[in-house]
């Protein structure tokens, strides 16, 4: 037989990456699996809304002068949502959303010095940011701490569980008198790749 | 009677629920003594099928004793009688219950003029299926009603256990129609995506009918297990491209035969792709994620086959047509004909050439079938198959 996908990685690539790089292959309870899709979700939108009304966000929080910086955070939360939503393991993307609350809360901290007329704004978006951030640090953490998948080490063995009372060798053609009924496959010149089409030479 | 009964997206409970009564001379009453929890019965817990009602009784893949006939099953079936129920209802007399295409039955659908809207056409009743396919209670009960019982069973001998039988109601004759209409031949290279329950089926298919290679494409390890003890080479496409691999395994030139069975919840390893297909499907411009269909119909050989056991419901986007027309696809699809092949399958049983309840992981009673739907949902706890003993 060919080899296959679980004999590529060798030993050292294997434990290298479990080492360093997530399991692709977590799984996450239900509840923190939509949460998670809730929190891509919600990037996506967020993003959008910062790239559209990075002006007049940045004017509601008294803060003029961060419309660019809003607009390039939304485009970072675009990026975050899609991360999120379109791979297998989202736990980087949403700590990359840990990190991106702290950057925001960073940012928008400086609108409640005293000079900011807007200042009870800038305190709601605080607000705010904070009980996403904790949203975003529970789920990550959660998913961080989901099981993974089944190793090798773990997972049941179905190895044996051919169905043949033979190797899957001995039992290759054994339906070989089956007749396909030809309502089914069509008749023999409308048939591609059959075995009478093939060159003599090619031939087993 | 116990039924697992849906009550919403991934909410189903076992529920006490009135007996079934026969309502038609060509019904029979079946005590089921072995059901099973279906790969396509997922669609319906994620809601993907529409037509669900509070109250549906789920369970399309289910086996039993006859209890009570109807005036007009004539003897056909007699109390006592061991039978698996094919999951396709089929009167056995309209012009195609006569010509073998049985899961497009013109009758056995009493709401045939629902299926019509969305179709075009009205297609077979079908258990516990929604009320597109006529809204008829499923078998993941203590007993279900059989209409059309006197053309609608498989007689089993005794000699065979339940669980080497049970799959002959669905995913065995899915597995095979897949194979057989790929029209396989001994040289051909045959990529199955999908190693769920259907998929494992279809792999055994096509060793069975000569396939030169048999290649299983999924990202479960213990499914990709299974698929190699029954004679696949596997791809797990969570490491590692298809169509890459495919190309290595058949010298550039990609398999012959291609078998969808995995559906309209497929999950692709692209990430742009997976986001555009959620989007899509979030804002109601598609129902079915088409990944799987379009690695199929790119690296499928031209000249090949695509055959598409898997349950698509709705709408698709981005479909590679001009790829389609201009290597010269040929594409088969359609619910299983059950009761077309299963007397010679049962015949294969009977002469040992294959055991379906190798797919068997998980048994239990019906009151831990809630439960067992969110494992089977989630591939938890190395689950493959469920059977249920009601």
């Amino acid at each position: 037989m060919a080899r296959d996908s679980d004999r590529r990685r060798s030993d050292w690539q294997s434990a290298a990456l479990d080492r360093i790089a997530p399991d692709p292959r977590r799984r996450p309870d239900p509840a923190t699996e939509g949460l998670a899709r809730g929190l891509g979700w919600f990037s996506l939108g967020l993003g959008v809304a910062e790239i559209a009304c990075g002006g007049a966000i940045a004017r509601w929080l008294g803060m003029p002068r961060l419309a660019p910086v809003l607009r390039g955070y939304g485009l970072r939360e675009i990026v975050t949502g899609a991360g999120i939503l379109g791979t297998r393991d989202p736990t980087p993307w949403i700590w990359g959303r840990v990190g991106g609350d702290a950057v925001d809360i960073a940012t928008v901290l400086p609108g409640l010095e005293q000079g900011n007329p807007r200042r009870g704004n800038a305190l709601i978006a605080l607000m705010a940011l904070g009980s996403v951030t904790a949203l975003d640090a529970v789920c990550a953490r959660n998913l961080t701490q989901a099981p993974l998948r089944p190793s090798r080490r773990v997972r049941r063995d179905y190895g044996s569980r051919s169905g043949f009372p033979e190797p899957p060798e001995a039992m290759r053609g054994r339906a070989a008198d089956f007749a396909a009924p030809l309502d089914f496959v069509g008749p023999q010149a409308m048939r591609p790749w059959t075995e009478a089409d093939r060159p003599q030479a090619a031939r087993r | 009677m116990r039924a697992l009964v849906w009550h919403g997206t991934q909410d189903i409970r076992c529920d006490t629920v009135p007996d079934p009564q026969i309502e038609d001379d060509r019904d029979a009453i079946i005590r089921v003594t072995a059901c099973a929890i279906c790969g396509s019965d997922l669609h319906l817990y994620d809601h993907f099928i529409p037509a669900m009602k509070k109250g549906d009784i789920m369970g399309h893949e289910f086996m039993g004793e006859v209890v009570e006939t109807g005036r007009g099953v004539n003897g056909a079936l007699k109390k006592g009688e061991r039978v698996v129920i094919p999951f396709t209802i089929i009167c056995g007399e309209c012009d195609q219950c006569k010509r073998g295409f049985f899961s497009v039955c013109e009758r056995s659908n009493r709401n045939r003029s629902m299926a019509a809207k969305v179709f075009g056409h009205g297609t077979a009743g079908l258990f516990g299926y929604s009320h597109l396919t006529g809204g008829y209670p499923g078998g993941q009960a203590e007993y279900v009603r059989v209409p059309f019982a006197d053309r609608t069973h498989i007689k089993v001998p005794d000699s065979l256990t339940d669980e080497q039988v049970l799959f002959l109601g669905d995913i065995f004759p899915t597995g095979w129609q897949a194979a057989v209409q790929a029209d396989i031949q001994p040289h051909d290279t045959v990529a199955v995506w999908g190693a769920g329950p259907v998929g494992q089926m279809a792999v055994r298919s096509a060793i069975l009918l000569g396939a030169r290679q048999v290649i299983c494409i999924d990202s479960v390890p213990e499914r990709l297990d299974m698929a190699r003890a029954g004679g696949a080479i596997t791809i797990d496409n969570s490491v590692e491209s298809p169509v890459e691999r495919l190309n290595e395994l058949t010298g550039g030139k990609g398999p012959e035969k291609c078998i969808d069975a995995v559906g309209m919840e497929a999950h692709s390893p692209r990430a742009l792709e997976q986001v555009y297909d959620r989007v899509k499907q979030a804002m109601m411009l598609e129902s079915d994620r088409a990944s799987v269909l379009r690695e199929m119909i790119y690296v499928c050989r031209p000249a090949g086959i695509l055959s598409i056991p898997g349950v698509y419901g709705g709408l698709i986007d981005k479909v590679p047509m001009g790829a389609v027309m201009n290597k010269g696809l040929t594409i088969r699809t359609g619910q299983t004909h059950v009761n077309r092949w299963t007397d010679d399958l049962l015949r294969r049983i009977e002469d040992g050439q294959i055991d379906p309840s190798f797919v068997i992981t998980h048994r239990a009673g019906l009151e831990q079938g809630p439960e067992l739907y969110r494992t089977f949902r989630d591939k938890k706890d190395n689950c493959i198959k469920v059977v249920l003993r009601p």
